[in-house]
């Protein structure tokens, strides 16, 4: 039991799935609300088992656990049933309420898992694909809409492109090392580093940055996030970023960790093109989601600036900012969800306009989610940018933390004008009432972002506990 | 005890007035009001009769190394005089206005800065160190602007009240660097320890512009330039005649009982640091003179009934300073509690007149007004034989004794105060003559309507009226002995340091011709204004057509105002402009708007890449792909 201990958490959640599948296949009418009562409680058990997993190497070196990987899959779990709950109440309105999809997060969730966890390239490459191939069939759950399947086929094709980016790097990187296990390839990359492992090194950093949308590889986030049901967007912005970013992490500080000199550069690029379209872009925007589109393009610069330290500072930080962006970006999540009008979902950021007169809570904590995401104390946002700041000019990195700086004022600019919309424009919302779950969601988000600053202990000490292990 | 309660409730009755107005409503604002001034006034007579009390430690307020200003307040003679007078006069007016602002609608406003003003004056006149004087001296500063400017609608109360503030911080400015200066010599702003320390500092200098200056004439200059804007001393005295602009009650709380006292009563209370200054007393003296001899040329002339009285003040506080200036610091004490009760009492007097003749200021358009307004006439009288030093009125002891002290002090600045104070006692008791005459006297010059509504004011603005009345009569006999009699020495106490060769002590001694000079002066003034307006009214516009040039001048009030503005107001508006429309307009707002505008058309270009094509996705993912592969190999 012992030795299954680890692995029991993927265990529960792929049987589970299988499960679920089968209920949903043969009971009548659809039980979506069950299956999604189901996932959630296997994402709970799943996050409860995976916290007392020991830390060990599984299967011959594939798979790894660690204080790292349980930090990162806590977050992914959070933000699973967080979208869960969010989806619960969205897609039955919407008349999308499929038993499949909760089955398809628990898979997503499984592969996000596995990933993390990756000791060798091939299981990295496996579960970044489980994920993947979820993530593409949720984008297009609502398949009658036109605007929801060309969201699924777009990220489809463009994710293909980029996987096979990265399988022709790893394959790169194997050939020229004759390995693909992480361990093995520490040792060899540290004492000689080849043309072809270096070349491989880049399309695997292509293939990774897809993934949590950095720029110049994010072009498919904007459509895709405006295109699919909501409830899949806020699922998009949160699980799959935080578990790409700490596979980003182990990545770079596992196998290929010497060879910080060749891939800081590119990381710092990659965070500095992402931080100025993250801010830029946004402005222009009309429509809520394809603003957190590029808000989310925006923030995985700043997570990145910690990796572009390269040190274990820089790692705690990129944790901490992953992890209270997620909690930022499920409660701006559940206010966008918590936007209908006469059971139509509306999506225009003047859509807002009054809301604060009508519904002072609602505002309010979409007032809250915006600040922080601007980065203004005392709430959450704020410490996660000084903790990457702080450990970019540590590193000495100081052009990166001078544009990231610059890139928040512009891009305060556009979340301010969302509580300004809210608070200053003459408008009349006549929002619907805001189901149980969303509320739950929203006031657990805006309660963590306001009231971080009171205790920001457990999460510091957690990172930096999953930063130690990861940098060993 | 007393003196904490004194000080303290009107600071209660403003909050009620002001912040508890919207749950109470205006008539238990305003009685909120009038029953904490009661209290004080009460406290403040109490604390008086109680006498000397040690310093009463209220709170320490910060320390900063060895700067550690506590909250104290002061109880020696000096301080519970003043607040006595402050608290009694302050509350008369109080209850004056109760019938003044019947009909204003803001009124609980208007009674809320009243008392505000009251503590302000009070925490100033209570200060045991220089900072809790600052404390009090801008309080004064700010509600005073507040109070000139209550009818906020009017530009000319704007621009008085604006222009009052600025040229107080011109002297502000000056007594703030005094302040400082006096720390940084004395190495502490508490009065106890500067004192103390005055005799070690007397040969030291202090280098300014490259020139060694006695260290006490510098701070004594300094905080005397503080004193000149407070009180309205020539070159810094325009404000005060502009200050009329608020309500009348407010004329009269400002030029009698606070405000323009405190300038005096700091140059009183620095007295031991002054007395060690010889040069900044001769200063005081020429400046105090001087402003006595302006004040009282232009007040001959004027024809606004408050803005001549705004002149008396400036006059009167003139004489003040001459006293203090030759070292006779009680005399100027008398004076300014004389003042304070004639003053007032001719401030709302005349205010009374205002309300009577539907807010007509011009004394031209007055006239005959004794037979309707008998007993402002009569109140009106006493305070002008007041302010004429008409015996037995409280006004001719202390003029009296100022301009003895002067003549006794015999220095040649001395002896130039005399003279001037003695020929300004002629045109005070000319223009005093002039303004009651043409008030109550001959023929009503109004316009028909405004003579019909005619009538005497309220009971509750004749009472304060006889009470400042019967100080008018009374303070100066009843004073006289303590303040400035045999034994004023022992009356003071140490509260005033009276230097050995002061003429304090032989005030007595004064040649017969000399203290009969000022009242002679004011009988001849009082015989010219009666020849000139009621037995030969054609007199005065030929005169001012014979010397057009002079009559012009004094009108104008010798230009001060038009040399001001050319000076300094409109070079600083030039300035201003160049700011505004090239530092603000073009580089704050151009630079910022710049970049915004950079920004936005870095958005739109952004946002034009997001085309929908695939194709172009790809594309660019692809084109990013082989940048960082060049990238990688050049940097490689």
């Amino acid at each position: 039991m012992t030795s299954l201990l680890p692995i029991l958490p993927a265990l529960l959640l792929g049987l589970g799935a299988m499960a679920l599948l089968i209920v949903g296949v043969l009971a009548k009418p659809e039980p979506a609300g069950f299956t999604t009562w189901g996932a959630i409680v296997l994402l709970v058990a799943a996050a409860l088992v995976s916290c007392a997993a020991p830390d060990t190497l599984l299967f011959h070196g594939l798979l790894k656990t660690s204080l790292f990987t349980r930090f990162a899959d806590a977050l992914v779990y959070t933000a699973a049933v967080a979208a869960l709950l969010l989806a619960l109440d969205y897609n039955r309105k919407e008349g999308i309420a499929r038993f499949e999809y909760p089955i398809l997060v628990l898979l997503g969730v499984l592969g996000m898992v596995v990933m993390i966890s990756a000791a060798d390239l091939m299981t990295l490459y496996i579960g970044f694909e489980l994920q993947s191939l979820a993530l593409y069939i949720a984008a297009a759950l609502a398949r009658d809409s036109v605007r929801s399947t060309e969201a699924g086929l777009k990220y489809f094709v463009l994710g293909a492109l980029a996987s096979g980016l990265l399988v022709y790097g790893i394959s790169l990187v194997y050939g020229f090392t004759g390995t693909t296990s992480f361990a093995a390839l520490a040792g060899l990359l540290g004492a000689n580093i080849g043309y072809g492992a270096v070349i491989g090194l880049v399309f695997v950093i292509v293939g990774l940055a897809f993934k949590i949308s950095a720029a110049p590889f994010h072009m498919w986030t904007p459509d895709v996030y405006e295109g699919a049901p909501t409830s899949v967007t806020a699922l998009f912005g949160t699980a799959p970023k935080a578990a790409a970013m700490a596979l980003f992490l182990s990545v770079m500080t596992g196998p290929f960790g010497h060879l910080l000199a060749q891939w800081q550069m590119i990381i710092e690029i990659l965070a500095i093109i992402s931080m100025a379209l993250g801010a830029l872009a946004a402005i222009g925007q009309t429509n809520i989601k394809r603003l957190m589109a590029y808000s989310s393009i925006g923030h995985m610069g700043y997570a990145l600036m910690g990796l572009a330290a390269g040190t274990e500072a820089g790692i705690q930080a990129t944790l901490i900012y992953v992890a209270i962006y997620v909690v930022m970006s499920f409660g701006a999540f559940a206010c966008i969800i918590a936007m209908r009008r006469r059971g139509q979902a509306v999506e225009k950021i003047s859509d807002l306009a009054g809301l604060a007169a009508q519904r002072p809570g609602f505002a309010f904590a979409m007032a809250l989610f915006m600040w922080a995401m601007a980065g203004i104390p005392p709430l959450s946002g704020f410490f996660g940018k000084l903790y990457v700041f702080s450990a970019a000019l540590n590193a000495g990195l100081v052009t990166l933390v001078i544009i990231g700086i610059i890139t928040s004022v512009i891009s305060a600019f556009y979340y301010l004008r969302v509580i300004k919309v809210m608070y200053f424009d003459a408008g009349a919302p006549d929002f619907d009432a805001v189901p149980a779950s969303v509320n739950f969601v929203m006031a657990v988000g805006a309660a963590v972002t306001a009231l971080f600053i009171l205790l920001p202990a457990p999460l510091i000490t957690a990172a930096s506990a999953a930063a130690k292990a990861l940098m060993g | 005890m007393y003196t904490l309660i004194a000080v303290l409730a009107p600071l209660v009755g403003s909050l009620i007035a002001g912040v508890a107005r919207p749950v109470i409503g205006r008539h238990a604002a305003i009685a909120g009001s009038i029953v904490f001034m009661l209290v004080s006034a009460g406290a403040g007579i109490l604390a008086q009769l109680g006498g000397v009390q040690a310093p009463l430690h209220i709170a320490s307020w910060i320390s900063v190394g060895s700067f550690t200003p506590d909250w104290t307040l002061r109880q020696d003679e000096l301080s519970l005089a003043m607040v006595a007078m402050v608290s009694l006069v302050s509350m008369l007016i109080h209850v004056y206005s109760i019938g003044y602002m019947a009909h204003d609608k803001t009124a609980p406003r208007f009674f809320a800065y009243m008392s505000l003003f009251t503590f302000a004056m009070l925490a100033l006149v209570t200060a045991n160190n220089l900072l809790q004087l600052f404390f009090g001296w801008e309080g004064v500063g700010l509600v005073s602007y507040l109070l000139i400017n209550y009818w906020y609608e009017r530009p000319a109360a704007n621009a008085a009240a604006i222009k009052a503030f600025i040229v107080n911080r011109v002297g502000d400015l000056a007594f703030a660097v005094g302040i400082a200066l006096t720390y940084f010599v004395f190495g502490s702003i508490s009065f106890d320890q500067i004192f103390a320390n005055v005799a070690a500092q007397a040969a030291n200098g202090y280098t300014l512009f490259g020139t060694q200056f006695p260290v006490l004439e510098v701070i004594a200059i300094l905080l005397f330039i503080g004193a000149m804007g407070k009180s309205a001393q020539l070159f810094l005295h325009t404000w005060l005649p502009d200050a009329m602009e608020g309500p009348t009650p407010i004329s009269a709380l400002i030029h009698a009982a606070t405000m323009v006292a405190a300038g005096v009563f700091m140059v009183v209370r620095m007295s031991p640091v002054i007395n060690a200054a010889p040069v900044a007393m001769e200063v005081i003296t020429v400046i105090g003179g001087t402003t006595a001899f302006f004040a009282g040329t232009v007040g001959c002339v004027q024809n606004d009934i408050k803005r001549i009285i705004a002149y008396s003040t400036c006059s009167q506080l003139g004489y003040m300073f001459l006293a203090a200036g030759v070292g006779a610091y009680p005399v100027a004490m008398f004076h300014l509690i004389n003042h304070a009760f004639f003053k007032a009492l001719l401030f709302l007097a005349a205010g009374s007149v205002i309300h009577a003749m539907s807010d007509e200021q011009d004394i031209r358009l007055m006239g005959g007004l004794a037979r309707k307004l008998p007993v402002t006439w009569l109140m009106m009288l006493f305070g002008s034989l007041a302010l004429a030093g008409i015996p037995p009125f409280s006004g001719y002891y202390s003029k009296d004794a100022i301009l003895g002290a002067a003549f006794l002090a015999h220095t040649p600045v001395a002896l130039y105060g005399w003279g001037l104070g003695v020929f300004t006692a002629l045109l005070t008791a000319f223009y005093t003559a002039r303004v009651f005459l043409l008030t109550f006297h001959g023929q009503c010059r109004a316009p028909k309507h405004v003579q019909e509504h005619v009538h005497e004011s309220p009971l509750v603005m004749l009472v304060p009226l006889l009470v400042l009345g019967a100080g008018a009569l009374g303070s100066g006999y009843l004073l006289r002995d303590n303040f400035i009699g045999a034994n004023f020495a022992q009356f003071w106490g140490p509260s005033i340091n009276v230097a050995a060769n002061s003429p304090m002590g032989a005030l007595d001694a004064v040649p017969s011709w000399v203290a009969m000079a000022p009242l002679a002066a004011g009988i001849i003034g009082i015989a010219i204004a009666i020849t000139f307006y009621v037995l030969a009214p054609a007199l005065p516009a030929a005169l001012s057509q014979q010397f057009g040039g002079l009559y012009r001048f004094l009108l104008n009030k010798w230009y001060f105002d038009e040399l001001y503005d050319w000076l300094l107001v409109r070079p600083a508006l030039r300035l201003a402009k160049f700011a505004w429309r090239f530092g603000d307009e073009q580089v704050i707002d151009g630079v910022p708007n710049g970049l915004a505008t950079l920004t936005t058309d870095a958005s739109t270009q952004t946002v034009k890449l997001q085309t929908g094509s695939i194709a172009l996705y790809a594309f660019i993912m692809l084109i990013g792909l082989l940048g960082f592969l060049s990238l990688f190999l050049w940097v490689r």
